[in-house]
Parts: structure tokens; C-alpha cells; sequence
């Protein structure tokens, strides 16, 4: 066993871990952090992905050891005096999401691209996520959620509510 | 957060048709989900399951005390252990009526037929342990021939899958229209066909490979043995046929069994199934006394979850010369895996009725020959015998127009069914209720531009340009919304396809509406809450939509097949309508005015020429006081309602990719994709597109990229997400959706089904386009996927074979370059395939 002393959505944790524990695995199992999913098990899906200090991380391909000493934000610690991140809220306006599974690291993942990139293409989005697999969506409302959160987000731009204009329903 | 309001429409005058933000998002932005793996509970043990890595081997001795050896351990079985209680999973659809159906064990005891199969199961104190020891679990076995090829599987002397049977072949299932009294001799034609110069025999044998379903959320069970209750918690599509076979096959009093689907991370039909792994967690929990967990892998998904497609199709058209189809014969092997599922042989069946689509031939044959092999078993997968049945005529469509040298548009438009001609009994027996392909079609071709890809493809080809265009069509139809009761029973089904709910008025006048289709991903709490808005004149946040509990939502059929809105929804709007029935009467009572002067808007009853009147709601709260109501009626207006559908339901919608073929590389993109969609009246746009986004990305990717490979031993080479490629957001374009809309005439709403169209139609669209821009080199056709390397040697062997220089007339659209007669006297019913 190994002691760990890591943050976790703002609050101090020390546990002993086995030293082969994955940091998704003491996310869920040790901490209750049930928002974080595992989705496959050769790091292909992303579904688990959480931040690292401010980096984007798939759980699954770091121990819990490694956290130690670390900042880890996962989904459950994104929203702030009740209010949605820009991201979140981009998610449910554009429709980005069916089943959800996928949906934790997918807003993880998209908010770590847009620190990088605060005003993505279609294709730098596509790419940018192209870590993190969804079934459901076919990908465009998701691509359509992360450019709409990043116009949200520019200094200055009012705070998320509802989408400028009306996604889907094309037509008829 | 207020989730669902929307400033734009403050008191809105109708729910229908309005994209309204799902009810459902909130816990699944926030990670407050409620995934069957994120259940604990008090005690609960966990279950790893040791699988044969083996497609085919008689087992030996089982060693177990080293697992059992381990701190930690409290259990481990072996399929001897536990084979007096496992029953048989069920098939509910077998086809075949003269033989028992083979014993299918949900853990294998003397013999395991494919690699993946349950052989022994530890339980320990933790998911860790568990895996640890079932590593230490010892098997000897000793290996048979493994059974991999379909049509080596149906000869004498064969290894056989399951030696009770005396063969690997499993049913047989013939539809013909001479026979059925629906249209001609299929065979007279085809033979009248080929003595006929005036006519052309096509035949084609194209390949289904093999799919994995692959939803996001690996399954999983929860079983909590509770007294002589048993609750079960499943990452399901069906919760109500788990119950009731777990049940009745069980052995378990159907009162005392409840199965609950909370959130489930998508299903495609990949979890409309009994499992062997609910059942054995069952097991488990029953003997130890004790809440049992099982979560799989994903390789443990890839690996034992059923499969879908995997079909070898023998197609044969026949037509005049002016393009006027005459008929069509189908012969299909239908490979089933190593067990039957819930609907195994059934899928291919699903498709019987749609290969003639939306033409009118006057004969039509249908035949499927459903096969064992010692691979994992199939299933139903998104579509379920549909998506095959349209890649065939679809793909047999443009060979016929290449060979008559016609505009593959003019010959589906010159045998489809014009939209004055509805409703139109079908060759196949079935009556389509209402369409348009006409108005589907122009739309779709002005969104594409396709007389401007056609021009630009004419160029590229002139030009000699490294990618060359390819434009390929799928006008498509399905029947979905599964379905009428008595048909199925006909069909052989072991239930019919009526859905249930309920509605609950509660005293502040919120509604509480229990559904029995089971969502997963679909946005049922959305779009069911829209229709009950509407229908009671409540606001539709006052509108809960309750599932997925057996004990809380008693009666219900589940949800695959495109059945959730045009059954279930309707069964809504039906308990929806004997609110107000029931409403009525007290509302005439506390209004004291007749109900023949009672006149229903947006919620309030009102008497005719005057102000008086009463909401909803107020209702809802006089009969739950009950001081003043009408003799000889019950103080309740809650009411139920069944509906069993007369007709599936029939959308239709015209598809149209380009693809850029990279002619020294084999790479395909997608250039453009458009599709017109008309699937009737719409509760929710925002929510159909979505369905029609994701069918696509399914559908494009059997096409390009998906297959569940197996090596000559019978190992699944396509067991992890590194090898079976789902498409990421950099592999698929932007789709330029679309509808037309003719509604249904056979429920009120006037919708039809929508979960499947995107994957059945796009397949074949796909495809077309990419021999469309390969024909001009002689490519006949490509296995799907067609991958690069795939893409790459037939274009090779065709340019080895036939030489550039060969290519005539290649400006014109088809090209007329594919099949020619001789190859058809020939017998070459495969030409340049691979």
C-alpha cells in the first residue's frame, strides 16, 4: 500500500493504495466519483478522461500513485454556485449528447482543447477530440456544443443560457 | 438551471414539433448518474467470469483451489456446480417449428462452442480479487475443429456445433409471392427472364460482415437476493422480458422477481437480450445469500456480447431492358454464432419483407438458411435484418443500371411506388400506408447538388484526377415499430409487440406517466413528456415520465425495432385521452353543466358561451379531496392504456454520399453526405436528428470501417477498441439532414420510426459511391469495410486484370462499366470482388 494525499474537486483526500490501482479506479471506487466512467480498458474510448493539474488525462492510463501530490478536476467538480460550466451547458443546448456515457470525458476532453485553442475550427474540434468515442451522436451536435461554448466563453461574451440560434431539427 | 424552459415561446400552444432541450441531461453533464456499475450496496461481492479462450473444445478437469485459495474469495463455480438450475436462455423467435432448440447453457459443462464462453465464475470481496483468481483457475481442454465458414458448416461430415442437432444448419425460411398469392412465380420469372433477350439477369453475391453493437457503457448486473425477493439491476434494453424469462425459466414466482434498467449507456440492440451473465449473477447471489456485482471488460464485451449482421446474400434481379424490374430472388445464410439469442433467427427474417423496398416487382423470393458456427452469437444490431436487406437492393440496384447503362436515379424512380399509388400492398404481402419518394428525392438531389457532382465527377474522370469522385444513392424504406401482436404470432414470435402505460394524476395537478418502453439514450422523459403536455394542457415540465422498473412499471414490451414512439408513445397518448375522458365528467359535475357543453383547451374545460370553467388541475385536486363528485364514479382520473398497432410503420428517405476515392492510396472520404428523411409527423426535431446523426455514423462505418474479424482457429482477432475501429469525430463529416414529411395513416400521431433509419439507409449509399468512383477501372465491387488496403487491391488487381485502357464512356453517370452480360453467362456472379 501507498499513501496518497491528491485534491479532487477542491477537497483534500489521503487514502492507501495499492500501487497498481488506476486513478479511475480511486475515483469510483474509493472516492464514490461515480461520474467518471470507464469505457474500455485499452485507453481507446476516453470516456474516463479527467484533468491532471489542468491537463486533460485519460484515468485509466494513470495510477492512482501518480495523482499523488496532485489536482484532479473530474465532471462532478465543474459546476460553480450552481451554475453550469459553458462547456456543460453547450452539451445539453446543442443536443451533444443521447446516452451520456461517453459524455463526462467527452466535456472533460472539450473544455481541455478549448484552453488550448479558445476559438476552434470544425476540423481542429474533430481532432481535438478524436481521443474520446461516442456511439450515439455521430459526433456533429458535440462538434456544434464546443464551438457554441467557445463563442459563450470569449472575454466579454454573456454568460451561458440558452443557444443563439436553434441546432436541428433541419427542415420540414 | 432551468433546463427545459425556452424564453422564446412563454406559454406554448403546442409541445409537438417543438425542439425542446432533453429532461434528461442534467445528471448526465453532472456525472449524478445512475450507471448500473456505480450501484453499491451493503456486503456486495464481486464476480469475474473465467471465459475459454477456445472456439471449439471439449472441457476436461477444472482446477480450482488455487482461485479458491485466495484471501478474499468466497466462491468459485464451475459449470458441473451450477447446471441443474441453469435452465436454457431463451429464444423467443426460433423460425424453426419441427426441432427442440438446443439446450443453451448460460456456463458451459462438457464442451465450449466459442471463444468466450463462460466455463467458471469467482466471486470475491472485490472486483481486483475476483479478476486475480479467476486467473489461477486451471482448465484442460481439448480442442475440436472449429466451425468458421458458413458454407463449410452446412456440408456432410461438417464438425457440428451442437451434435443433438445432426447439423449446423438451424431453420429455413421462405417467403415467395407465387406461393403467398402476392405476385408471381419468382423462379418462372428469372427463368423467363434469362430464355428473354428483351431482358437482363443480374446476379450478385454480396457479403454482411460480421458487426459488434460496441454501446459506450459496458454491461452490467446487479443482483440482490432480498428475502424471497430477487432484484436485478441490468444495463438492459428489455427489462420486462429479463423478468419475465428469468421468471419462467428460472424458476423464480414472476411477483417476486424485479428487474430495474436504470441509466444505460446505449443498447443498439446489442442489449436486447437475456444474458448468460444476468442469469449467472443470479445464480451466484441465490447460493451465497449476498448482493453479486458482475462489469465486464470492454474486450469481455467485444468478445461475449452478441454480434450483429454476418450474412452471405445470393441476389438475383431480373428486368426489361427499359429498366422495368421483373423480379427478384434472394437467397441468404444467415451465420447465427454458437447459441441463439432472444431473436436470432428472427433477424434475418426482419428483413424478408423489405428487399423488394420500394419497388414494384411482380415476383419476389425470399430464402434464408440460418447457419451455427463456433463464433460469438448474433443478434439483433441496429436495424436488425433491415440495414441487410437495403444494402442488397440498393447494391443491386446501380449493378442493374450499369448494366442496362442507365442513370441509377431514373432506374429507381422508373420501378419505385409513385406517391399517388399509396397505400400500396407490396409483393412482399405488406401495405405500405403513405410516402412520397418523389418529394424525398428532389429535395435530396437539390441539397447535394447532384447534377453539379455529377458534372464535376465527369471532369475528374476526364482529367485523370488521383481522387476520383464517387456519387452513390440508397432510396430507401423499413418497417419498424414493432408491432402487431397477431402478426408476430403468425411469424412465430413467442409475444406480440403491444406497448403499455399509465398516467397518474397527482393532486397538485403534476403528472406522473409510467411508460413500458425502457429508453437508453433516446430522450423518452423528453419527447413522451411533450405529447402528455399537449394532450392534458399541462406545462411540459409538470410532466415526469417514469421506466425501466419493473415494479414500478408493470406492463411493457421494451425497446428495439423503432417501436418507442409509434407503440409506446401512443399507448401514452391513448391513457393520455381517457385523462380527459375521465376528467370531463367531473369537470361537468363541478361546473354543473352537461359534458356536450364542455369545450377542452390547453388545459381548462370551459362551458361554451360563457366564462365559467375549471383547469386540470383543479380537477386533479377535487378528486383527490373526493367531498363532491358524481355519483357512480370512482374519485380517480388516472387512467391506463395498451395499444397494439394494426401496421408497422413505414418511413422512407433518399440518401446521397460523394465519396473522394485517393486512387494511390486506397483512402476513401466523405466528401458530402445528405439525407432526406421522411418519417412522418415529429415530436421532437432536435431529438430526430440526432437519432438520424448517430444511425448515419453506424451505418458509415459498417461501410468503411467496422468488421469483427476471427482468425482460422476461431479467436476473435477484433477484441479490443484497437482493433474493432469505431469511427472518432476526425473519421465522419458533417451530414446535411433533412425531411420531407407524409404522416402515417395508421396511428394518431401520424409518425413513424426513426431510431434505425440512419443506419439502414446509409450502408449501400455509401458503398455505391465508392465502386461508382472505382467502375471506371474495372472494380466490381469491395468487401465492406472497404479500408484503404481493401480499396488499394482492387483497384490493383482490376488495373492488372483490365488495363485503363479499357474505360468507355466513362463521362457518363454509371459508367456502364461494372457487370457485363458475359459475366453473367459465365456464372461470375462475384466479378472483381474480394
Amino acid at each position: 500500500m501507498a499513501r496518497i494525499r491528491t485534491t479532487v474537486d477542491g477537497l483534500v483526500y489521503e487514502d492507501d493504495v495499492e500501487p497498481r490501482m488506476l486513478l479511475v479506479q480511486y475515483l469510483r471506487e474509493r472516492l464514490g466519483k461515480t461520474g467518471t466512467v470507464i469505457g474500455c480498458d485499452t485507453s481507446n474510448c476516453g470516456a474516463c478522461t479527467v484533468h491532471l493539474d489542468g491537463l486533460s488525462v485519460k484515468s485509466c492510463s494513470v495510477l492512482a500513485v501518480q495523482a499523488n501530490g496532485s489536482e484532479v478536476l473530474t465532471v462532478e467538480g465543474l459546476e460553480r454556485d450552481g451554475q453550469l460550466h459553458p462547456v456543460q451547458q453547450a452539451f445539453h443546448d446543442n443536443h451533444a449528447l443521447q446516452c451520456g456515457y461517453c459524455t463526462p470525458g467527452m466535456i472533460m476532453q472539450s473544455i481541455d482543447l478549448l484552453g488550448d485553442n479558445p476559438d476552434p475550427s470544425e476540423q481542429e474540434v474533430r481532432e481535438g477530440i478524436e481521443g474520446n468515442l461516442c456511439r450515439c451522436t455521430g459526433y456533429q451536435n458535440i462538434v456544434r456544443a464546443v464551438q457554441d461554448a467557445a463563442q459563450k466563453m470569449k472575454p466579454g461574451a454573456a454568460p451561458a443560457s440558452q443557444p443563439a440560434s436553434s441546432v436541428a431539427g433541419g427542415g420540414a | 438551471m432551468t433546463t427545459t424552459e425556452d424564453p422564446k415561446v412563454a406559454t406554448p400552444e403546442r409541445e409537438l414539433g417543438r425542439d425542446r432541450r432533453r429532461k434528461e441531461d442534467r445528471r448526465l453533464i453532472t456525472g449524478r448518474t445512475r450507471w448500473t456499475d456505480n450501484i453499491q450496496l451493503t456486503g456486495l461481492l464481486h464476480m469475474a467470469i473465467v471465459r475459454s479462450p477456445l472456439a471449439h473444445a471439449n472441457i476436461g478437469a477444472i482446477d480450482t483451489s488455487a482461485a479458491k485459495g485466495v484471501p478474499g474469495v468466497i466462491a468459485v463455480y464451475t459449470g458441473a456446480d451450477l447446471d441443474a438450475e441453469q435452465s436454457s436462455l431463451p429464444c423467443a423467435f426460433p423460425v424453426n417449428s419441427e426441432q427442440a432448440p438446443p439446450r443453451m447453457r448460460s456456463i458451459a459443462v462438457d464442451k465450449v462452442v466459442f471463444a468466450g464462453e463462460p466455463v467458471a465464475l469467482v466471486i470475491a470481496r472485490s472486483a481486483a480479487t475476483a479478476k486475480d483468481a479467476a486467473e489461477l483457475v486451471e482448465v484442460d481442454y481439448d480442442p475440436l475443429d472449429p466451425v468458421l465458414d458458413m458454407e463449410a458448416a452446412l456440408q456432410d461430415g461438417a464438425p457440428l456445433v451442437h451434435p443433438e442437432l445432426g447439423s449446423n444448419k438451424w431453420a429455413y425460411f421462405e417467403l415467395e409471392s407465387g406461393a403467398a398469392g402476392t405476385g408471381g412465380d419468382t423462379r418462372q420469372a428469372v427463368r423467363d427472364a434469362e430464355s428473354d433477350d428483351d431482358q437482363v439477369v443480374v446476379r450478385r453475391r454480396f457479403r454482411q460482415q460480421r458487426l459488434i453493437p460496441a454501446f459506450m457503457e459496458p454491461r452490467s448486473v446487479v443482483v440482490d437476493p432480498n428475502g424471497e425477493q430477487l432484484t436485478m439491476w441490468s444495463s438492459t434494453q428489455v427489462p420486462h422480458i429479463v423478468k419475465t424469462m428469468t421468471s419462467l425459466l428460472l424458476g423464480i414466482p414472476e411477483h417476486k422477481v424485479r428487474v430495474i434498467a436504470p441509466d444505460v449507456g446505449g443498447g443498439f440492440g446489442g442489449k436486447l437480450q437475456v444474458i448468460p451473465e444476468e442469469w449467472l449473477t443470479v445464480l451466484a447471489a441465490r447460493h451465497l445469500g449476498k448482493p453479486v456485482k458482475w462489469t465486464e471488460t470492454r474486450s469481455e464485451s467485444l468478445l461475449s456480447a452478441h454480434h450483429g449482421r454476418d450474412q452471405i446474400q445470393d441476389i438475383t434481379i431480373t428486368a426489361k431492358r427499359d429498366g422495368t424490374v421483373t423480379g427478384l430472388d434472394v437467397e441468404l445464410l444467415a451465420d447465427m454464432g454458437s447459441k441463439m439469442g432472444v431473436f436470432t433467427p428472427a433477424v434475418p427474417v426482419l428483413g424478408a419483407f423489405m428487399y423488394n423496398s420500394i419497388y414494384k416487382f411482380p415476383a419476389y423470393r425470399f430464402a434464408v438458411t440460418d447457419v451455427f458456427t463456433t463464433k460469438t452469437w448474433t443478434d439483433a444490431y441496429r436495424g436488425a435484418g433491415r440495414p441487410e436487406a437495403t444494402f442488397a437492393i440498393e447494391r443491386i440496384m446501380d449493378e442493374l443500371a450499369v448494366e442496362l447503362g442507365m442513370e441509377p436515379l431514373e432506374l429507381r424512380e422508373k420501378n419505385w411506388i409513385k406517391h399517388e399509388e399509396f397505400p400500396f400492398t407490396t409483393v412482399a404481402g405488406l401495405t405500405y400506408d403513405s410516402g412520397n419518394y418523389e418529394a424525398a428525392t428532389a429535395k435530396a438531389k437539390e441539397l447535394f447538388d447532384y447534377d453539379g457532382l455529377r458534372r464535376e465527377q465527369a471532369e475528374r474522370r476526364q482529367r485523370g484526377d488521383v481522387k476520383q469522385l464517387g456519387i452513390g444513392i440508397s432510396t430507401f424504406t423499413e418497417m419498424c415499430g414493432i408491432a402487431p401482436s397477431r402478426l408476430l404470432g403468425q411469424l412465430g414470435a413467442g409475444a406480440g409487440g403491444w406497448e403499455h402505460s399509465n398516467i397518474r394524476m397527482l393532486p397538485s395537478g403534476k403528472v406522473e406517466v409510467v411508460i413500458g418502453v425502457s429508453p437508453h439514450g433516446q430522450g423518452h422523459e423528453t419527447a413522451f413528456s411533450q405529447i402528455v403536455a399537449d394532450q392534458l394542457g399541462v406545462p411540459f415540465d409538470d410532466v415526469e415520465i417514469l421506466h425501466g422498473d419493473t415494479q414500478v412499471s408493470s406492463r411493457g414490451l421494451d425497446t428495439y425495432g423503432s417501436r418507442s414512439l409509434v407503440v409506446g408513445g401512443i399507448s401514452v397518448y391513448k391513457a393520455a385521452e381517457k385523462v380527459v375522458d375521465r376528467a370531463k365528467i367531473f369537470a361537468a359535475h363541478l361546473l354543473e353543466a352537461s359534458e356536450s357543453d364542455l369545450e377542452f383547451t390547453r388545459g381548462r374545460f370551459s362551458v361554451k358561451g360563457t366564462d365559467k370553467g375549471i383547469t386540470m388541475q383543479d380537477i386533479a385536486m377535487a378528486v383527490f379531496t373526493a367531498h363532491d363528485y358524481p355519483e357512480n364514479e370512482e374519485p380517480s382520473i388516472d387512467a391506463e392504456a395498451t395499444f397494439d398497432p394494426a401496421d408497422f410503420s413505414y418511413p422512407h428517405g433518399t440518401h446521397l454520399c460523394a465519396t473522394e476515392v485517393d486512387t494511390e492510396t486506397g483512402e476513401v472520404s466523405i466528401r458530402s453526405y445528405v439525407c432526406v428523411d421522411d418519417i412522418g409527423e415529429v415530436v421532437n426535431p432536435m431529438i430526430v436528428e440526432g437519432q438520424v446523426h448517430g444511425g448515419l455514423a453506424q451505418g458509415i462505418a459498417q461501410a468503411l470501417f467496422e468488421e469483427a474479424a476471427y482468425d482460422e482457429s476461431g479467436t476473435l482477432l477484433s477484441g479490443t477498441f484497437v482493433d474493432y475501429t469505431l469511427p472518432s469525430a476526425a473519421d465522419l463529416p458533417s451530414f446535411t439532414t433533412d425531411r420531407t414529411t407524409t404522416p402515417s395513416t395508421t396511428n394518431p400521431l401520424g409518425a413513424k420510426g426513426v431510431g434505425e433509419a440512419g443506419t439502414i439507409a446509409s450502408t449501400p449509399a455509401v458503398v455505391n459511391s465508392v465502386l461508382d468512383a472505382l467502375r471506371q477501372y474495372g472494380v466490381k465491387d469491395i468487401d465492406m469495410p472497404t479500408t484503404p488496403y481493401r480499396v488499394w487491391t482492387a483497384l490493383n488487381t482490376a488495373k492488372g486484370t483490365a488495363g485503363r485502357g479499357d474505360e468507355a464512356d466513362i463521362a457518363s453517370p454509371g459508367a456502364g462499366l461494372g457487370s457485363t452480360a458475359s459475366d453473367i453467362s459465365k456464372g461470375d456472379t462475384q466479378g472483381g470482388h474480394l
